[in-house]
């Protein structure tokens, strides 16, 4: 058949409550994320300012920028939970985020690592992965789901990129913290993103678990796109490519970490401290 | 550590062991024993028991969505007095022409207050079938509807505990009202019999006392299987991250609205089987302090471990029927010293010193 074929179930009726069909992801110039001319207000004040940001296919990019410069905004916007007062933001060609959900962003290949580390504490780290995994999210299916072989391989490999196959069986909630960071972020992986954020993987971890997490991350790119978004300027300075300044709202500088370090403005804004 | 947690384990098997094999003593003791002997139960005790059965179920509806969800109602004996004023209903069609008034279709309390007709909602109340259609369709469809607005708007926490209050309190003050049609203040009552059989016979008592330890031991393992399965996982992740679950790709309303129902549904058995065994239902079951002291059993029992919601059903409700005859004064005190006490020292509930102690042991 070389038409794909859409079968059609004794439920169809019931087509509205079930997430969009997600058309294939379009990526064809290039280019991820689109986000253009996006405002967001909160009261007045503009935590987003015409913000035109864009992320590659397969890219590591890091964003950096002072406190309340709309970092997690844009974290927020392009996941759903907050929504832009103004501008358009597209997940390639085709799927405008503006107009899905949460859960349907997130089933469409966009995975989010909180700041905090927020894994299910009462649950084993592999419960933790397999909750996590890619797969059919309904009430029903998920009822009757059954763990297979598959499925298996996949958690024992997201578990070895993330180093924790020792801890496989212990509560997420007995890891140290970097482990808890580590394990949230093989969550995302188990989803299959194309795109992962992840906001301040680093805060609060030692200098060897720092190391670790940048590995991590470095590796990631290329299969997926990366958007780290990041305090530490060491970790940032390890692992950038890329580098994205953001200042009250909008894209202040963007270029390789010598450019964005030797640019006056940021200099002034952000750096100043940390160039001295 | 596993994959999968079995339903069967080992509380489940020695909780649904137990629970057939004392039914089955109580029936027994009853029917096989003559009046008089040390061996008999009277059938006051007997349906007693019966009550104490339905509460049971009803805690683990609640501990279903409390325990395991992380939501807290504090109106869940709404959907236990919808589910008990549908049994009721057929219940009053059943006492057809015996009724003070003698009127062979209209209840005694319509005849009363001049009513020449049968309101829409009472027809097909006559129908043994389609009244246990409406004892677990009419819950199943308020929580649905409840469910869907609550939680589509996001609402949890303490707010959804206090607008579930609402709900509850709505009900009873709706229920008050003559012109409900419910028989208002002294609600639905003076039944005859169920299925042409009489509610007074021993027999019935103690069929009524079975079909509820089997209701019991059903909906316990409805909620076993539901709490082992990927879903159960699920609820458990709502509870502890609700956003992480989202990010997840989980449609966490929809979760929610699931098991509510299916916990509304189980609400509203219990109440259909606890109405025939005391032989009333009225408005004062829709009362905010029910739904309160449900939860208390619930927590006293030991929260997400089912058999704790059991466990604490059984034991306060026995202290109250304990206290209330011998210190009447002085059970509200004793339930609150209770509460405080068990959320004081026992977190886990009277549940969590055994598991505490086979921890302790391995």
């Amino acid at each position: 058949m070389a038409l794909p074929r859409r079968t059609y179930g004794p439920k169809d009726w019931l087509q509205w409550l079930s997430p969009v069909p997600n058309p294939d992801l379009v990526t064809r110039s290039g280019a991820l994320l689109y986000m253009e001319d996006v405002t967001v207000s909160f009261d007045g004040f503009k935590a987003i300012d015409k913000l035109n940001f864009y992320v590659d296919d397969g890219e590591l990019r890091c964003v950096i920028g002072p406190n309340g410069a709309g970092k997690s905004t844009m974290m927020d916007i392009i996941t759903g939970k907050t929504r832009p007062d103004k501008g358009s933001v597209f997940y390639g060609q085709r799927l405008d985020l503006l107009k899905m959900s949460e859960p349907e962003i997130a089933q469409a290949g966009i995975g989010r690592k909180f700041q905090k580390p927020s894994v299910f504490e009462t649950q084993s780290v592999f419960h933790n992965l397999e909750l996590a995994m890619a797969g059919s999210k309904k009430v029903l299916p998920t009822l009757k789901a059954k763990l297979k072989g598959e499925d298996r391989d996949r958690i024992s490999e997201v578990l070895e990129i993330i180093g924790l196959e020792e801890e496989c069986w212990r509560d997420a909630g007995s890891l140290s913290h970097g482990q808890k960071q580590w394990l949230e972020i093989g969550m995302l992986l188990m989803q299959r993103p194309k795109l992962l954020l992840i906001d301040e993987p680093v805060a609060g971890m030692t200098h060897q678990e720092m190391n670790r997490t940048g590995e991590l991350v470095t590796s990631l790119a290329g299969k997926h796109s990366v958007v780290v978004v990041e305090h530490d300027m060491d970790f940032v300075r390890s692992i950038a490519r890329k580098v994205t300044v953001l200042h009250q709202g909008s894209v202040l500088a963007e270029g390789t970490m010598d450019q964005i370090q030797h640019d006056p403005r940021v200099v002034e804004v952000y750096l100043g401290e940390a160039a001295c | 550590m596993q994959e999968r947690e079995p339903v069967f384990n080992r509380p489940t098997v020695l909780f649904l062991g137990v629970l057939c094999v004392c039914s089955a003593a109580v029936a027994a003791s009853n029917l096989m024993f003559p009046e008089g002997s040390a061996l008999h139960l009277s059938i006051y005790t007997v349906t007693l028991l019966g009550k104490y059965l339905t509460y049971a179920l009803l805690a683990v509806s609640v501990d279903l969505i409390w325990g395991y969800l992380g939501i807290l109602s504090l109106g869940h004996a709404a959907f236990f007095g919808l589910g008990g004023y549908a049994m009721g209903m057929y219940l009053m069609r059943q006492i057809g022409a015996r009724g003070v008034y003698g009127n062979p279709v209209l209840p005694d309390f319509m005849v009363f207050l001049n009513w020449k007709e049968l309101p829409w909602f009472w027809h097909g109340m006559d129908s043994f079938p389609f009244a246990m259609l409406m004892v677990l369709l009419i819950p199943a469809l308020l929580a649905f509807i409840f469910g869907w607005f609550a939680f589509s708007s996001r609402v949890k926490g303490v707010y959804l505990s206090i607008v579930t209050q609402a709900l509850t309190y709505a009900l009873m003050l709706a229920f008050f009202r003559n012109e409900m049609g419910f028989g208002g203040n002294n609600g639905l009552t003076d039944f005859k019999d169920l299925l042409g059989f009489s509610l007074q016979s021993d027999g019935m008592r103690v069929i009524l006392f079975s079909a509820s330890a089997l209701a019991l031991a059903g909906g316990f393992l409805l909620c076993r299987c539901i709490v082992t399965s990927k879903l159960g996982r699920v609820c458990t992740a709502i509870r502890d991250a609700e956003d992480r679950t989202r990010f997840l790709g989980y449609k966490v309303e929809r979760v929610k609205v699931f098991v509510f129902t299916v916990s509304a549904v189980l609400a509203g058995i219990a109440g259909a089987l606890y109405v025939p065994q005391v032989g009333i239902i009225n408005p004062g079951e829709f009362s905010p302090l029910n739904s309160i002291e449900l939860v208390i059993w619930v927590a006293i029992g030991g929260r997400g471990t089912l058999v704790g919601a059991v466990v604490g059903a059984l034991l306060v409700n026995y202290g109250k029927t304990y206290f209330t005859a011998v210190l009447p004064e002085v059970w509200l005190f004793a339930l609150g010293a209770l509460f405080v006490l068990v959320t004081m020292f026992l977190p886990r509930g009277v549940i969590g010193l055994f598991k505490r102690g086979k921890e302790a042991t391995s």
